[in-house]
């Protein structure tokens, strides 16, 4: 039961990678953009959920009010005056680019939070669950992220497939100078794509800060998460992103239920595994 | 006729490569206009000028008397010049009505709309659901033609709509232009069928290395002033 119970808890937990992932995988799929900067971006996200919290006095949760239209607009701003310059045919400038703004995000954060360790409290709800058995129970807190990972790809694909705002990311996507011809203003839409995407990672920057403690430090693991879901799922896919969450966090809960030294090592495990067996990806969309 | 479009010592470049050398071209209002000329003298280059995809100077074209040259292309096909780009160009993750649809990002009102499109094109009607790279070269061209008319343009630039097809393909997607033609929308035919060209056309230009080196009435032209225009021997 201990393993039906790690195996139910780390599929849970991928939805939390999935979030991480989704903003990658727009961002990605849009404009060709591989964001370094996406783990810091999600720290930088979390210190916005916690200044929230400290001077409007909202709980974690209803600072989502603020800081993801906050991230929308940061996202825009940072697309339109900055990454939109690095996008060409070669792709080195945006990686470059995204990983100096990731040492910039990181540093920055040093310097106004210092590197203690901080944490969202989200009380008895963190600990609260539904028992399903005598011996299975499911946390509501994962339950919810898990929940909420779904809900938010459900409505991402409904705006890339039933919009005319989806319609131009997928057009730009596939041949950018033809969407110019028919009106697409190709930098709006980047914009907005990025805009998008940090809207998404605010979202799993405060369940991540609700569920462990982070530090101005904490970006490149989530960058790796999040690149580790996209891959394993299949480019271009927001199902398969999803799957790619999963995979990932059942892993990890095998592997912690082995030795509890092994969490890490189990996910990064499963994801080459994957490489070798299906180097493209559970679900492959993209071509290239 | 009042002039539509006008360039005027229009220039372009691709990096150093100067690809045109001062072309003076004028469409009329609804008119007619073919371009032709030999690979490489300059005919997609012109169209895509015109369009914005390559930097031009604002003066050297002028749409309706406005500079238009330095805008980019989302403001000239919001002014009613829509483009049908050499080989088709269908967006391959859009199936084939979303890539009608595409033409309404312009924001352009007008008759032109998706069921106008389909009583044009009926076969598009059929396989509107469809992936767009599942569709034939004939029927991806009407689909390129019609994202284009999507845009309700003034201006319909045509480049090379025959392209790779079969004869009687063409002559199917040829007999869509005329109605078009009787919407007042003007139209630019870069073709290098001449026959296709010259019996359309109201007006003729030949291209030859970057510089008109012919232009007039098809009726007034001879096969010989044709052939040395194109040939440049």
């Amino acid at each position: 039961m201990d393993w039906v119970n790690a195996v139910l808890q780390g599929a849970l937990v991928g939805g939390l990678y999935a979030l991480f992932a989704a903003g990658l995988s727009l961002m990605f799929g849009v404009m060709r953009l591989v964001n370094i900067a996406h783990g810091d971006l999600i720290v930088l996200a979390a210190y916005l959920g916690l200044v929230t919290v400290d001077t409007l006095g909202l709980g974690p949760f209803t600072s989502l009010v603020v800081v993801v239209p906050a991230m929308f607009v940061l996202g825009y701003i940072l697309q339109r005056g900055l990454l939109n310059f690095t996008l060409g045919t070669d792709i080195l400038p945006p990686l470059l680019v995204t990983f100096g703004l990731s040492i910039v995000i990181e540093n920055a954060l040093l310097e106004g939070f210092s590197a203690d360790e901080q944490k969202l409290q989200a009380g008895s709800f963190e600990t609260a669950s539904i028992h399903l058995t005598d011996q299975l129970a499911i946390g509501w807190f994962p339950l919810v992220i898990f929940v909420t990972a779904v809900a938010v790809i459900v409505l991402l694909e409904l705006l890339i497939y039933r919009t005319a705002v989806g319609r131009a990311f997928r057009a730009t996507s596939d041949d950018a100078d033809t969407a110019r011809l028919y009106g697409v203003r190709n930098r709006h839409v980047y914009s907005l794509a990025t805009a998008l995407a940090l809207a998404v990672i605010s979202i799993a920057a405060i369940f991540l800060a609700v569920r462990v403690n982070f530090d101005p430090a904490s970006g490149p693991a989530r960058l790796l998460y999040a690149f580790e879901a996209v891959i394993i799922g299949g480019l271009g896919s927001l199902w398969g992103t999803l799957a790619g969450g999963v995979v990932l966090g059942v892993a990890q809960a095998i592997g912690a239920q082995l030795n509890p030294g092994w969490e890490q090592l189990a996910g990064h495990v499963a994801f080459l595994i994957v490489l070798i067996v299906r180097p493209r990806g559970l679900f492959p969309k993209l071509a290239d | 006729m009042t002039a539509l479009l006008a360039t005027a010592g229009l220039t372009a470049f691709y990096g150093d490569f100067q690809a045109l050398f001062g072309i003076d071209l004028v469409v009329g209002e609804g008119e007619a206009v073919a371009v032709i000329g030999a690979n490489g003298a300059g005919k997609s280059t012109l169209l895509r000028t015109i369009c914005g995809l390559l930097p031009a100077d604002a003066d050297r074209i002028r749409y309706r008397g406005a500079n238009i040259g330095s805008l980019p292309p989302a403001d000239i096909v919001a002014r009613g010049i829509a483009l049908v780009p050499e080989g088709r160009k269908l967006f391959p993750s859009l199936s084939v009505e979303e890539n009608l649809l595409m033409g309404e990002q312009c924001g352009r009102k007008g008759s032109w709309q998706l069921d106008r499109v389909y009583a044009l094109f009926p076969i598009l009607r059929e396989r509107r659901r469809l992936p767009s790279v599942s569709l034939s070269g004939g029927q991806q061209q009407m689909a390129a033609i019609g994202r284009a008319l999507m845009t309700n343009p003034e201006l319909l630039l045509c480049d090379e709509i025959s392209l790779g097809l079969a004869p009687i393909v063409i002559r199917d997607v040829y007999a869509a232009l005329p109605g078009i033609r009787a919407e007042g929308t003007a139209l630019v035919i870069v073709e290098q069928d001449i026959n296709r060209a010259l019996g359309l056309a109201d007006r003729v230009y030949c291209l030859q290395e970057g510089r008109v080196t012919l232009e007039g009435r098809p009726a007034s032209l001879t096969r010989e002033q044709i052939k040395l225009a194109y040939f440049g021997v």
